[in-house]
């Protein structure tokens, strides 16, 4: 039941943000300040959950060569620099992942 | 598309949002293979895709919600992950204005990355100001388009979800997500630095209790991309001013 009100209120929130500018027909510009900080919100976000699945997978920080997610990870972010293909980085890191885990095992 | 028809509009919309469609059914698939994994119930993973219907905070819950965090920290961070769309908004209220409220309401839920992508792109190739607008049945055309491909690829993501064995390692698949989202963005320094700060902090507070170290890190990383810029755009002035 939380589960169900949660993505309700991620709905609620989301639909709230979308229309925030479309809601009445007079709504004005974006403030300058507001528009450079939203600017940055995507990149901040999702460095924010990638670095720490990248060198803590267990919950703790691992740097060693028993972590596989680290250079899999590093990888694909080389793969999505030059290629710009989602679908291939996401191949390209779980290809590196199992490669890794067979030869470290 | 002044000279279209609604309905030539709306299917030119369509058409151009297919081949984005091509590329988010893999996403959708995944979403729904993670959601269950993450041990949201089969009904609300594909709920979340109608409710929510913005990928990146559906992939945000299902990590969290997998992480056991806290109802408050899932809204909340799914919340600020969807800030962008305010951008969005921001961007489409010029072209949409003349509409009637039905209208802007109702395209205000479609406003997905990938509509916007699509839609904008064509709005800006002719002014604002010309008669005969169809321009709202045109992102009616590709959001719907869009709706259609992401609740399909859910559906068929949470089918095949209960039975992919752990050892796979596809709660792996997000993290790689967010990789292919966020580096083709990165362009400029002030981006690095946006993400450098977000990670380092996020790291170092991943420790701190109900998973606020991403909102943290989240925090840190815009503040370090603002103020980047500040920065370097006032050596440039002051650059301009000597020479």
């Amino acid at each position: 039941m939380t589960l169900w009100l949660t993505v309700l209120a991620i709905g609620a929130a989301t639909y709230g943000l979308r229309v925030a500018f479309l809601a009445r027909s007079t709504a004005g510009p974006l403030p300058v300040l507001l528009g450079e900080t939203l600017r940055f919100v995507p990149v901040a976000v999702l460095s924010a959950i990638i670095f720490p699945a990248l060198v803590q997978p267990g919950g703790v920080l691992d740097l060693s060569t028993g972590n596989a997610r680290l250079p899999a990870g590093l990888l694909a972010a080389l793969d999505a620099w030059r290629t710009r293909n989602a679908l291939a980085t996401v191949g390209a890191g779980m290809a590196a992942l199992w490669a890794l885990q067979a030869v470290l095992r | 598309m002044e000279g279209l028809s609604a309905r030539a509009a709306f299917a030119a919309g369509v058409r151009d949002e297919l081949p984005v469609v091509a590329g988010v059914v893999p996403f959708g698939m995944i979403y729904g293979a993670l959601a269950v994994a993450a041990g949201m119930p089969p009904a609300l993973a594909q709920a979340a895709s109608a409710i929510v219907f913005a990928g990146s905070a559906q992939f945000l819950t299902a990590q969290l919600v997998g992480n056991g965090a806290p109802a408050a920290v899932i809204v909340a961070s799914a919340a600020v992950v969807n800030l962008r769309h305010l951008l969005y908004s921001a961007s489409v209220a010029p072209y949409l204005r003349p509409l009637r409220t039905l209208w802007r309401w109702g395209l205000a839920y479609l406003l997905t990355d990938e509509a916007y992508a699509v839609a904008i792109t064509r709005f800006r190739a002719q002014p604002t100001r010309l008669p005969a607008l169809r321009r709202h049945w045109y992102l009616l055309g590709a959001g719907l388009t869009l709706w259609a491909g992401w609740q399909a690829s859910t559906a068929v993501g949470v089918l095949f979800g209960a039975r992919v064995p752990e050892s796979w390692g596809l709660d792996f698949a997000l993290p790689l997500t967010f990789i292919a989202l966020t580096v083709p963005t990165i362009r400029h320094r002030t981006e690095v630095a946006a993400a450098a700060a977000a990670g380092t902090v996020a790291v170092a507070a991943a420790g701190m209790p109900l998973k606020l170290g991403l909102l943290l890190g989240t925090v840190a990383g815009i503040a370090a991309g603002v103020f980047t810029r500040r920065y370097s755009a006032s050596r440039m002035r002051s650059a301009r001013e000597t020479t």
